[in-house]
């Protein structure tokens, strides 16, 4: 399968503290990776340095043949990151639906001179970009929800939003941190359902950081292990079950 | 889609039928001088909130520099129909053209900053904009610009000032506008969704300034003159009131605000010693009863009337800053 | 203009500056005080300036006071008039979208203004001379005591200020509660309290300044405060807001850069350049000169 993402030795320096350290990953097109370790161990910066957010210290990443580094969040994306956030940031005051039309405007055409004057592509294309959206948010059952405040939705669902919304901004790669935090089993069962089903329908690609074993056991294909920025383990989810080092440095007891 | 341009024309056969009324009101005098001036000073502040809502209300940027850029509206105006005798629209579009540019260079820099900083810098720039023109003897220095005819009217500034707020409403509905919005929202979510944040920064803060021109261009064309003092950062407090007090974030609140303000200034002018005192305390009690402004962030329509309250919810401190 | 004069010129304003430049200290300690705690660009601060002065012509005008007892007099009542203004205008915000509590804060410098001038007239008033003035001269330069007088009293008010912040209890909870409210809260600390305690302090402070002005430049105005406010806190945010000792280095800088630009070029460029360094300072270092980068967390 052909590589789509490749992180080559990258290293995140604060001041003193590399926050991220020497940590190489490869991700091929369409897998479903996984990324953990214990609180502080580097995993959240890691996804700021692939989405833009932070500019690596030292290292290379390079996404679908083209080097990242350097580049700013919006030019990631353009070029088929899209991420959701631990604590959620949605656009909290407004609607639901324009949450989501707001992830298509990168792909929106007509000029602003068009938009001031409502001529040429406007009504059409604003037409087309909410039809897409409703559309995107019946698939996670939010449709019903769409003329209100993001604000005003249960945790689960602003969860589901956030996801929709990375999206709608078409992308190959799909980061998702800590998905499931603060869901109940069931939900988190759900999700687990959802993601696979996601990848599948968008033909993604997928990384996500989870605390939740339950899940990263049981629908990633291969998981990395970080621990005080580096990594110290990647493979199958049965190799990181057994792997010595692994249970000793992070999780202190057996995996279920 | 077709019902928006349906509303559009609706809209627009209303502000016919109030145009019509008052001037015809106008004509017959029945409306008083003073009242016409009033009107017309609304009509500007109108035109001055609207603008500044784009750039605090809906992209969230704290700016508090609009009399800077309404000042270099109304002295390049001035310039092009007393200097260079040029028609008032030249003015017009001069002013804008110029008050606009003058934002797009100050945005670049200083649109990086955040919250109060960025408040206090906009308010600084906006000082200095005024204390320059006051060192250039051409524009007639610290005496002010003299001599500049009476042009603006009643219909030039009613119509303007329509004009403005339906170029700010179509650009807010536009996906220029959502993503002003996003910015206001969270900005490094904005960025994630593929927005180019300081680009539509600069655009929203750009077009308010140079609108802010505009106005000032009217207001220079209505009173005479150009003088330094109309445009100190009083005058930026003045417009950041009526947005906050109309609701930031809502094109009615900030029409709201500017003909509220200006009302109650122009009903106070027979006690000129209380006028200030009972403002204040108006504004404070005021703010103090409805923190979120008179509309929130919601904008005028049925569904207000229908449930018989204004706004919504009082909405916590995250968005604004 | 030769080498010697120049050197001479320099210095001169150098101690212009610094006499200037203390004033803005003292303001923008107030300033500085109440960001880090609430959050709030207190515009009516440097109203509650112009009230200390106004307060000190009083004392030593119908009172015939002396210097000290009419500082005095004028810090109680600014701080009494700060801790009002809190309680009444800016608690019940506490929670309100921070613009609001700003405008709420231009309301409230407005009402300070032109209740003034109902009461006292917009016509400035003399201030009387509590000191005769005496002007000392040494190797060309003029200091006269009124410069001194200001120097060391905003002097001796920021050690005191220090002292209270770093070395007593309550200094400690203010830290505090600027640090973090609510945790702050939660170690029991009535936030209420320390909260009017920093308004006190901090308006206190203020009204010093005034009353040095008033003896300074023997004239007082009900709208004296509105530029010097302004520069008070552009000096905060020079230093970085929220820091004690940044404020006061705003202030010297403020001053001196004042003193230097009416000095050497023309007093109308005086405002500009206060902006100017503003501007300049925020670009390259946004949190002011001692503060520190804070990045949002991601």
């Amino acid at each position: 399968m052909a590589e789509l993402l490749k992180v080559d030795n990258v290293s995140m320096i604060f001041g003193g503290l590399r926050a991220v350290s020497n940590f190489s990953m490869h991700i091929d097109q369409g897998e479903l990776i996984g990324l953990i370790g214990p609180n502080g161990a580097g995993k959240t910066t890691a996804f700021n340095m692939l989405t833009g957010v932070y500019n690596p210290s030292e290292g290379e990443i390079t996404f679908d043949g083209k080097r990242i580094n350097g580049k700013k969040p919006y030019q990631v994306t353009a070029i088929g990151i899209a991420r959701t956030f631990q604590n959620i940031r949605l656009f909290s005051e407004l609607s639901v639906l324009d949450n989501v039309k707001i992830a298509f405007n990168m792909h929106v055409k007509y000029t602003l001179a068009e938009a001031e004057l409502r001529i040429g592509r406007y009504y059409n294309e604003e037409k087309e970009i909410t039809e897409k959206a409703i559309e995107l948010l019946k698939i996670f059952k939010l449709d019903g929800l769409k003329d209100e405040e993001a604000k005003n939705l249960p945790y689960g669902e602003q969860r589901r939003l956030e996801i929709a919304r990375a999206l709608a901004t078409g992308p190959k790669l799909l980061l998702l941190d800590e998905p499931a935090a603060g869901m109940n089993p069931q939900e988190t069962h759900e999700l687990m359902e959802m993601i696979r089903w996601i990848r599948k329908e968008f033909n993604l690609t997928i990384l996500l950081i989870e605390h939740d074993m339950s899940l990263v056991m049981g629908v990633c294909e291969r998981i990395y292990v970080l621990e005080y920025g580096c990594c110290i383990a990647n493979g199958t989810p049965d190799q990181i079950k057994h792997n010595k080092r692994v249970i000793e440095a992070y999780l202190g007891e057996e995996v279920s | 889609m077709n019902n928006l341009k349906k509303q559009d024309l609706k809209i627009l056969c209303v502000c016919g039928v109030i145009f019509a009324i008052f001037q015809v009101l106008l004509y017959f005098e029945f409306i008083d001088p003073y009242w016409e001036a009033n009107i017309i000073l609304i009509l500007i502040n109108i035109i001055l909130s609207v603008s500044l809502n784009l750039i605090n209300g809906y992209t969230g940027q704290f700016s508090i520099g609009h009399a800077g850029f309404m000042a270099v509206g109304a002295y390049v105006g001035a310039i092009m129909t007393v200097k260079l005798e040029l028609p008032f629209v030249v003015s017009l579009l001069a002013g804008t053209v110029s008050a606009g540019f003058l934002g797009f260079l100050i945005g670049i820099p200083t649109l990086r900053l955040n919250g109060d900083y960025l408040a206090i810098a906009t308010l600084g720039l906006g000082e200095i904009i005024r204390i320059c023109i006051l060192n250039i003897e051409y524009v007639g220095g610290a005496s002010g610009f003299m001599g500049i005819p009476r042009i603006t009217n009643f219909p030039w500034a009613f119509w303007i000032a329509i004009f403005i707020i339906f170029f700010i409403k179509n650009f807010k509905n536009s996906s220029a506008g959502r993503a002003c919005l996003a910015i206001r929202e969270n900005e490094i979510a904005a960025e994630t969704m593929g927005i180019d944040t300081t680009k539509y920064k600069i655009l929203a803060f750009t077009i308010g300034a140079g609108f802010a021109g505009t106005a000032g261009c009217l207001f220079s064309h209505y009173y005479y003159i150009a003088h330094p003092a109309s445009f100190t950062f009083m005058r930026s407090f003045d417009i950041l009131t009526m947005v906050v007090l109309g609701g930031l974030g809502s094109m009615s609140g900030a029409i709201t605000g500017a003909i509220v303000l200006t009302g109650i200034s122009a009903v106070l002018a027979d006690y000129p010693e209380w006028r200030m005192v009972i403002y204040s305390v108006t504004l404070i009690v005021l703010m103090l009863n409805r923190p979120q402004g008179i509309f929130g962030s919601k904008e005028l329509s049925r569904k207000m009337f229908k449930f018989g309250k204004l706004g919504g919810k009082i909405h916590g401190g995250t968005a604004e800053s | 203009m030769n080498m010697g004069s120049f050197t001479q010129q320099f210095l001169q304003q150098i101690i212009n500056g610094l006499s200037l430049g203390s004033i803005y200290s003292l303001i923008a300690l107030g300033y500085t005080m109440i960001y880090g705690i609430i959050k709030l660009i207190n515009f009516a601060h440097g109203d509650i300036y112009m009230l200390g002065a106004f307060i000190g012509f009083v004392a030593t005008t119908k009172f015939q006071m002396s210097f000290l007892p009419a500082l005095i007099l004028a810090m109680v009542g600014a701080g009494l008039a700060g801790i009002i203004i809190e309680r009444i205008a800016y608690r019940p915000m506490r929670n309100a979208p921070r613009i609001a509590v700003l405008i709420t804060a231009i309301g409230v410098s407005f009402f300070l203004e032109y209740t003034m001038i109902l009461i006292a007239t917009p016509q400035p008033r003399t201030f009387p001379a509590v000191f005769s003035p005496t002007v000392y001269h040494f190797a060309g330069l003029v200091v006269n005591n009124q410069q001194i007088l200001i120097l060391v009293s905003a002097l001796l008010l920021m050690a005191g200020l220090t002292y209270i912040v770093n070395h007593t209890k309550a200094g400690q909870a203010m830290r505090a509660v600027s640090f973090d409210p609510d945790a702050a809260r939660l170690m029991g600390i009535n936030i209420d309290r320390i909260i009017s305690m920093t308004f006190a302090l901090g308006s206190a402070l203020a009204a010093a300044a005034g009353v040095l002005v008033g003896i300074y430049y023997n004239s007082i105005d009900p709208l004296m405060g509105t530029m010097p406010g302004l520069k008070a806190f552009i000096a905060a945010v020079v230093g970085g807001i929220g820091i004690l000792p940044g404020a006061m280095m705003g202030g010297l800088i403020m001053g001196l850069v004042e003193a230097m630009v009416s000095g050497f070029f023309s007093s109308t460029f005086r405002d500009a350049a206060a902006f100017a360094i503003l501007i300049i300072i925020l670009l390259y270092k946004p949190s002011g000169l001692l503060g520190k980068n804070v990045k949002e967390k991601v």
